[in-house]
């Protein structure tokens, strides 16, 4: 048994705390929004559901990179790792315009119990995101410059599975904040 | 050898992976579930709009934890130690949101 892969599924079982503060703390407060615009009538969905459509996908280049170096194919491992990378940069986008829009119709990340947690909550799963997106383009670097090979694919694995958490993840945001009936003002 | 079955082997397992054919059928599977989330929004459901929605979420989230993390084909200790992780995290906040009661708001 690999000891890196226990590590991370012990990284990721702790992440499951962190992610359950952070949601429960939005639902306590998605009500608590008089001081600006309540959820029910800000949320995007349609734009919501393709960002999470597109980060659904990204897990499947995901694999499809891993399966690719497990078989010492290199060439499509680094077009699925960039691929991977370049779906989370679109989901990532897609967020930053979320929230430019958010901001312009008056929701500020202090303007009310429910946007400080929507926002931290949102934010949080960004930087995770993120994060993906900086290790993919790493191994993607290494690819290029020859030291990930096939005898590294546990590398790519553990990465992977940094990255099908944060979409598990989202698969709770989008159900939970956006699909489940908000209040609305 | 793109859809051949990849066998893996650490120490004394054996571990057989899906098929990057399997991959896009589980991929097309978590993309219509998706697709009938986003109905539930056009579609008024009525009552069981959010256990309908619960269900759905928990099917993908298996889903993905099953066969795009292979815990369905690795060391049953990693299943453990994430299962272990989310049913300690669902306990610990069923009880913070109970305090606060927000079950009983709606």
């Amino acid at each position: 048994m690999s000891h890196n892969k226990l590590a991370m599924w012990v990284f990721l079982g702790s992440e499951c705390l962190l992610f359950g503060a952070l949601i429960s703390t939005y639902l306590v407060y998605r009500g608590r929004f008089a001081t600006g615009p309540a959820p029910g009538d800000i949320f995007d969905i349609p734009f919501t559901s393709v960002s999470s459509f597109v980060l659904l996908m990204s897990s499947l280049t995901m694999v499809l990179a891993l399966s690719a170096i497990k078989r010492g194919d290199l060439r499509n491992n680094r077009l699925w790792l960039l691929t991977t990378a370049l779906l989370g940069s679109l989901f990532i986008g897609g967020q930053v315009y979320e929230f430019t829009t958010f901001f312009r119709e008056g929701l500020g990340y202090t303007t009310s119990p429910f946007s400080s947690a929507f926002f931290t909550l949102t934010g949080f799963h960004g930087v995770h995101v993120s994060l993906g997106i900086l290790m993919l383009m790493s191994m993607f670097i290494s690819s290029l410059r020859g030291s990930l090979r096939k005898e590294h694919s546990e590398t790519v694995e553990i990465i992977g599975l940094y990255w099908h958490f944060v979409d598990i993840v989202w698969i709770f945001i989008f159900t939970v904040i956006y699909l489940v009936p908000s209040p609305t003002s | 050898m793109s859809t051949a079955e990849i066998t893996e082997e650490h120490n004394d397992v054996v571990h057989d992976h899906p098929s990057d054919s399997k991959y896009f059928q589980i991929a097309l599977i978590l993309g219509v579930l998706t697709a009938l989330e986003v109905a539930t929004y056009y579609v008024d459901i009525g009552p069981v709009l959010i256990p309908v929605l619960m269900v759905m979420m928990v099917v993908k989230f298996f889903i993905v934890a099953a066969w795009f993390m292979h815990l369905r084909f690795d060391n049953s200790l990693f299943t453990k130690f994430f299962v272990g992780g989310l049913v300690l995290a669902v306990a610990v906040y069923v009880i913070a949101l109970s305090t606060f009661e927000f079950w009983s708001k709606g």
